[in-house]
């Protein structure tokens, strides 16, 4: 058990500071200078002023140099400044970070307990209407894109029927207790997270389906029902746990693509994580910013595959392995 | 004698199929009682689990259902119970134990757990007194060190051990009537007379009827106080196990009985076979399902179903062969 882990952690470094030289060189390659950029934001500079932002920012030095100062500085949990915004890289990012987890994890959360529980009604009757609408929802929520879902999501509440805040995450001009702003943060948070959770919904509530659909026919369940369990305790204790594993594998491996969809969604509503700062340092030319927030979502990517790990070692005793 | 635990009659059981009705089990009858045991044989289809699921009301429905006769348990017809009531018997007053002991534990489970639910769902008893319980059928069934396998998941344990667990937590609500749905043909022989021997030994003990369901015209001639032959949905032939392997009435049974391998047979000759297949249970003709392999056959067969004719005793079999006839003047 604690080799395994140990052995996870070695991986997970590996990859973390392969993932570092890969966006460094990866950056390089993209068009764009940034010192133009700054020298732009600036409103205009001379090739003197130009050289000055090239050595201050350490742009001038050969590839090699700038990617060995990036990893020393990195290691040492030092990410450089943003050029555009003109704060440590870290700082920004630690700033965005808790809005996006937020929204991912309320969208994931979201998706994953009405999706499993309505993949379950369904199976309940796999002919039934239950069943014929999950199917039907699932391939709506499937197809269409998160964009698009949000666009339609903001028409309908913020111009059709203004039930929620379609922008931001905070109202500014109300003031109160922390009850208050946490209620309103809570008031913001629906549309983006609805957004993003509809799309894996119907992932999950497909799967979930088909996965039990698959349980109900197995052996220990006839075992169950012949001592005398209930259709309720079959379908929810006997089956659901064996038909959970596929879905939590799922939507372990799908984290990433989750925080992605969320750059889209926080583009829409304005929601200010890091999807909103990678999009605005992309445009900038941010090279510091987009580095730090890839690095921030690799290291999200492994936390949540070594959760996903953990959870389904929890639920499926013949991954725990020994006696 | 006394009263049977089980008593079935006439049952019939049809399955709706794109073919058409299938009639998988047509006038099935036959009783148990108090620490018998009977075994039920007949080749792959034949209706034996059907008939074992049948009792527990555990047909699937669609696209089965029990079209007529009765199953009564002790007095009680199991057909006409509400699924409430149906739930308490099963697994309290009837157990039953299947074919796949790989497959019929819950892998998220572990077996201490999964015998104290069984418990728990029949008896009013805290969950500590149910995990002990559970430890003690372990014991009782002969798995070593059940404190420790009572914590086991059942991919931890090997078939053997497994379909003891299977046993023991049909045991545990100790049932009027046990259910035996070939229970060691996952099994190694070895295993196998371990498995028919702890079954034999509990009913001794407890009084369980047993209902055996088997290929093993082995276990059969040793356990079995009763024997039914069934072929086609049918049950064919009927009676003490004595009587039915001595004697054998039906043509089908004495073609069973020819082709079980023995060891003092002569090397050289072929096994003898039964020629044909079962037919399909949606187009059954009007007479007598085993007619068109039967070597006896004669056109009256495929007229009409033969009835059961007593031969001796409570031994009775369906074959117009065994029919008196109207000796020619």
């Amino acid at each position: 058990m604690f080799r395994r882990i140990l052995r996870q952690l070695l991986y997970a470094a590996a990859l973390i500071l392969a993932v570092l030289v890969l966006n460094f060189l990866l950056i390089q390659l993209a068009p764009g200078d940034p010192a133009e950029v700054i020298a732009g934001e600036m409103g205009g500079a001379s090739a003197e002023v130009m050289a000055a932002i090239r050595q201050q920012y350490g742009l001038d030095k050969p590839l090699l140099t700038q990617l060995g100062l990036y990893l020393g500085r990195a290691l040492q949990g030092d990410l450089g400044m943003s050029y555009f915004y003109n704060r440590p890289v870290v700082d920004l990012i630690l700033s965005r970070l808790g809005p996006t987890m937020l929204l991912v994890a309320t969208a994931l959360g979201f998706a994953l307990i009405v999706g499993t529980r309505l993949g379950m009604l369904a199976s309940r009757n796999p002919r039934g209407i239950a069943s014929a609408l999950v199917t039907v929802l699932s391939l709506v929520g499937y197809s269409a894109p998160v964009f698009w879902t949000g666009l339609m999501l903001v028409i309908l509440f913020g111009a059709t029927i203004p039930l929620f805040p379609i922008a931001g995450m905070i109202d500014v001009v109300k003031q109160g207790g922390l009850l208050s702003r946490v209620l309103d943060i809570a008031h913001h948070l629906v549309l983006p997270a609805l957004t993003l959770g509809l799309v894996y919904l119907a992932q999950y509530s497909r799967l979930t389906r088909a996965s039990m659909l698959e349980v109900l026919g197995a052996d220990y369940i006839r075992t169950a029902r012949a001592k005398g369990v209930s259709e309720r305790q079959v379908f929810g204790r006997h089956a659901f746990r064996n038909a959970l594993l596929p879905v939590v594998t799922v939507a372990g491996m799908q984290f990433g693509a989750i925080i992605s969809g969320a750059v889209l969604v926080e583009t829409v509503f304005s929601w200010p994580g890091l999807g909103t700062l990678a999009f605005q340092s992309i445009l900038a030319r941010d090279y510091p910013t987009v580095l730090g927030i890839l690095f921030f979502s690799t290291l999200i990517v492994i936390i949540a595959n070594l959760l996903t790990d953990f959870v389904s070692r929890l639920l499926d005793p013949r991954l725990a392995g020994g006696r | 004698m006394t009263d049977p635990v089980l008593d079935i009659r006439n049952l019939k059981v049809d399955f709706a199929t794109r073919r058409g009705t299938a009639h998988v089990l047509d006038d099935v009858s036959f009783s148990v009682a108090p620490g018998e045991l009977l075994a039920i044989v007949g080749e792959s289809g034949c209706g034996k689990s059907m008939t074992a699921l049948s009792v527990l009301g555990l047909i699937p429905s669609p696209p089965g259902k029990v079209v007529g006769g009765s199953i009564l348990f002790q007095g009680r017809d199991l057909t006409k119970l509400r699924p409430s009531e149906m739930r308490k018997i099963r697994g309290g007053d009837i157990a039953m134990i299947f074919q796949e002991p790989m497959t019929s534990l819950n892998p998220v489970f572990t077996c201490g757990e999964q015998i104290a639910e069984a418990v728990r769902l029949h008896q009013k008893v805290s969950p500590r007194a149910a995990f002990a319980r559970a430890v003690d059928m372990l014991r009782a069934v002969g798995i070593p060190e059940p404190e420790l396998r009572a914590r086991a998941y059942p991919h931890q344990l090997s078939g053997g051990m497994r379909q003891r667990v299977m046993i023991a937590m049909a045991l545990s609500c100790e049932p009027k009537l046990l259910i035996a749905d070939e229970p060691t043909t996952a099994l190694d022989v070895t295993v196998q007379a371990q498995i028919f021997g702890l079954l034999d030994e509990l009913r001794q003990k407890t009084g369980t009827a047993i209902v055996l369901i088997t290929h093993d015209m082995g276990a059969v001639a040793e356990m079995a106080d009763k024997v039914a032959v069934m072929y086609a949905g049918r049950v064919i032939e009927r009676g003490p196990a004595d009587a039915v392997l001595d004697d054998p009435g039906h043509p089908y049974t004495r073609g069973l009985l020819a082709s079980i391998p023995r060891v003092d047979a002569d090397p050289d000759t072929d096994l003898p076979e039964i020629p044909g297949i079962v037919p399909a249970l949606t187009d059954l003709g009007r007479g007598c399902a085993f007619a068109p392999r039967c070597p006896l056959a004669v056109d009256a067969c495929h007229a009409a179903q033969p009835r059961h004719v007593a031969m001796t005793g409570d031994h009775s079999a369906a074959c117009i062969q065994l029919e008196p006839r109207e000796v020619p003047a």
